[in-house]
């Protein structure tokens, strides 16, 4: 298999390339798109990615709130000291640092959830260049060798200022 | 009218990252002439160890003093981050991009050095262990959870790690280009930090998601953590002027108002230090002046209830308190100073639009809140506490000690070298949300104007 990844100056020739991939036979499966900063979903015909990061917070605040209460009610009875005539499990005092444990639970979960369904760390790597965080749009695509020069071809045609390829 | 410019992607990543790829003279300059106040700093705080709290102005009954104001003065300074950067992000203000990171990260290091005061306050820095954390298996003993001085650290290392996380999040896409405009051990770092960021479809989507959701879980905690440490004094039935139902609204208000205020200071010295003028224009402090204006007028409205609130009880221990801080020397003119810095001047300047968008004006006025905000602290810790109550024996009085002094001054000086350091190693504006400003704005066309616009995706 060779992998390659089309550079573009402007996003409007990125968008074209892809519109020419996908007439080629490529779905937008088979592509993805690389850039230096956030562009509307869909600017590229691209998949729209799906994820589940919604979940994580709601798991994270379940897990602080039941570590957040264990620890008020199992520390107060460890030692049921009385103090200032309030009851051991005083529940409005406990509340605070439950609801403290309740956020950083999500917080915590919700952090976790970004790196993860950001498939983050990469250690893979991939096709990658530094003009990309210059403003330049990558198109990375993987084919079969043989379909290697055909698709270079197209992807200049398309107006790619460089396409490297790696094989492998 | 908004100006904008529309810049290229490069020359946004070489003017941004000026400082950070090469530090100008006046940097190395600055970093060294505050590592001096803050090596001060630290060889007060030892002098305090070694001695113990002798050395401090604290004594029966004013037992809190300047650790304590400043503490509250920075919980309040850190408000100013994430309530701006997530308000901003939720309601989709454009004019938030160059502001959020600035703004963050003076969240993160005064919620540090704002964590801290209590820790060299104890005098015994190692008892606060025992205070505050849940640790001790060995001997049985626990924190006690019914204690508001076990709430706070609660609140304030869930606020500390929010604030944080939410900070390198969002750094992830700019190491990204820091790693691509570095070489050598720098470059390996960046790497490392970078994570194998490349900028894919997912990855930007789920950038923009986690800024509104850790923007939404991070509001309430933001909240909390204010209305906590008001409840150290609210909670406290022995001293009069404390004992207020109203004052978690009244802390967290009075802590934007602060807080937003020392964003405006920090982006105005950013203009000027780092010559970012086409990134942190007039329009954006124009809107920070307009916010500000509501925003301090809401926390006049609750310093005028907690004053008349304690008026209209007629207990004489609260009419003496409230004679003692507005007519008894000296309390009466750091009263008059504060309302007049806190509020009269400033608010009264930023009415004026010429005003809004002069740099000069909004860094002196912005600077005048804060001193305002830090005598408010003041004025509820110390007269509070002077007078004799049916909980202490007798009347005192409180002057801060040289250790006091040179540690809180030194606080600030290690909050402004640590931000000096970030702006070193980090960039302080976000280069692609500023990218992403550009890519979605545009000019249209309405009879004979052309303005700015901006497609907003839903």
């Amino acid at each position: 298999m060779t992998k390659m990844l089309a550079l573009f100056k402007e996003e409007e020739k990125a968008a074209k390339a892809t519109e020419a991939l996908e007439k080629a036979g490529h779905t937008n499966e088979n592509f993805d798109i690389l850039t230096g900063s956030p562009y509307p979903e869909g600017a590229f015909g691209e998949a729209e990615p799906k994820h589940h990061l919604y979940v994580y917070p709601l798991v994270g605040a379940f897990v602080g709130f039941t570590m957040g209460l264990l620890l008020t009610i199992a520390t107060q009875s460890a030692w049921p000291l009385v103090v200032g005539g309030k009851p051991i499990l005083s529940i409005p005092a406990m509340m605070i640092p439950m609801y403290e444990g309740t956020m950083l639970g999500a917080i915590l979960f919700t952090i976790g959830g970004i790196i993860f369904e950001s498939r983050l760390p990469n250690l893979k790597g991939g096709l990658y260049d530094p003009r990309i965080t210059e403003g330049y749009v990558g198109i990375t695509i993987e084919v079969p060798k043989k379909n290697a020069g055909e698709l270079q071809k197209l992807l200049e045609k398309a107006g790619a200022e460089e396409v490297l390829k790696r094989e492998g | 009218m908004q100006q904008r410019v529309a810049l290229p992607h490069k020359q946004i990543n070489a003017e941004l990252l000026n400082v950070t790829l090469k530090a100008p003279l006046w940097w190395w300059i600055t970093v060294g002439v505050l590592g001096v106040f803050v090596l001060a700093a630290l060889a007060s705080v030892a002098v305090l160890v070694n001695k113990g709290l002798g050395v401090t102005g604290l004594n029966r009954p004013v037992m809190w003093g300047l650790f304590i104001v400043d503490f509250i003065f920075w919980i309040g300074i850190s408000h100013a981050g994430v309530m701006l950067s997530a308000i901003l992000r939720l309601s989709k203000a454009e004019w938030r991009r160059p502001a959020t990171r600035a703004a963050e990260v003076l969240t993160v290091l005064s919620l540090l050095w704002a964590a801290l005061h209590p820790v060299i306050h104890a005098g015994r820095l190692w008892r606060i262990l025992y205070w505050a954390f849940p640790y001790d298996f060995s001997r049985g003993i626990w924190i006690n959870i019914r204690s508001p001085l076990v709430w706070d650290p609660s609140a304030i290392f869930t606020y500390l790690t929010g604030s944080a996380l939410f900070v390198i999040v969002a750094l992830i896409p700019d190491l990204a280009v820091l790693r691509d405009r570095t070489t050598g051990i720098r470059h390996q770092i960046y790497s490392i930090l970078a994570m194998g960021w490349r900028g894919t479809p997912r990855q930007w989507k789920l950038q923009i998601v986690a800024g509104f959701l850790l923007s939404a879980l991070l509001l309430p905690v933001f909240v909390s953590v204010h209305s906590i440490v008001s409840w150290d004094f609210a909670v406290a039935i022995s001293v009069e002027a404390w004992h207020v139902t109203i004052f978690a609204p009244y802390f967290v208000i009075g802590a934007v108002h602060s807080g937003v205020s020392a964003v405006v200071t920090m982006m105005v010295l950013m203009r000027w230090l780092f010559g970012w003028h086409s990134y942190i224009r007039e329009e954006h402090i124009d809107a920070l002046g307009r916010l500000l204006i509501v925003i301090a007028t809401a926390w006049l409205y609750f310093f005028f209830l907690e004053f008349s609130f304690a008026l209209f009880s007629r207990e004489s221990q609260e009419i003496a308190l409230r004679e003692l801080q507005v007519f008894t020397w000296p309390w009466w003119p750091l009263f008059l100073t504060f309302l007049l810095a806190g509020y009269v001047i400033p608010v009264g300047l930023w009415l004026s639009k010429r005003v809004r968008r002069s740099w000069m004006m909004m860094f002196w006025t912005s600077l005048l809140v804060n001193i305002g905000m830090w005598l408010e602290r003041l004025i509820i810790v110390i007269p509070g506490l002077s007078r004799k109550t049916p909980f202490s024996f007798d009347w005192g009085a409180y002057h801060p000690s040289l250790i006091e002094v040179t540690i809180i001054v030194g606080g600030y000086a290690f909050v402004f070298l640590l931000l000096l350091l970030f702006a070193k190693a980090f960039p302080l504006i976000p280069l692609f949300d500023i990218k992403e400003g550009q890519t979605l704005s545009e000019e249209i066309k309405i009879g004979r104007r052309t303005i700015p616009a901006l497609r907003v995706e839903e």
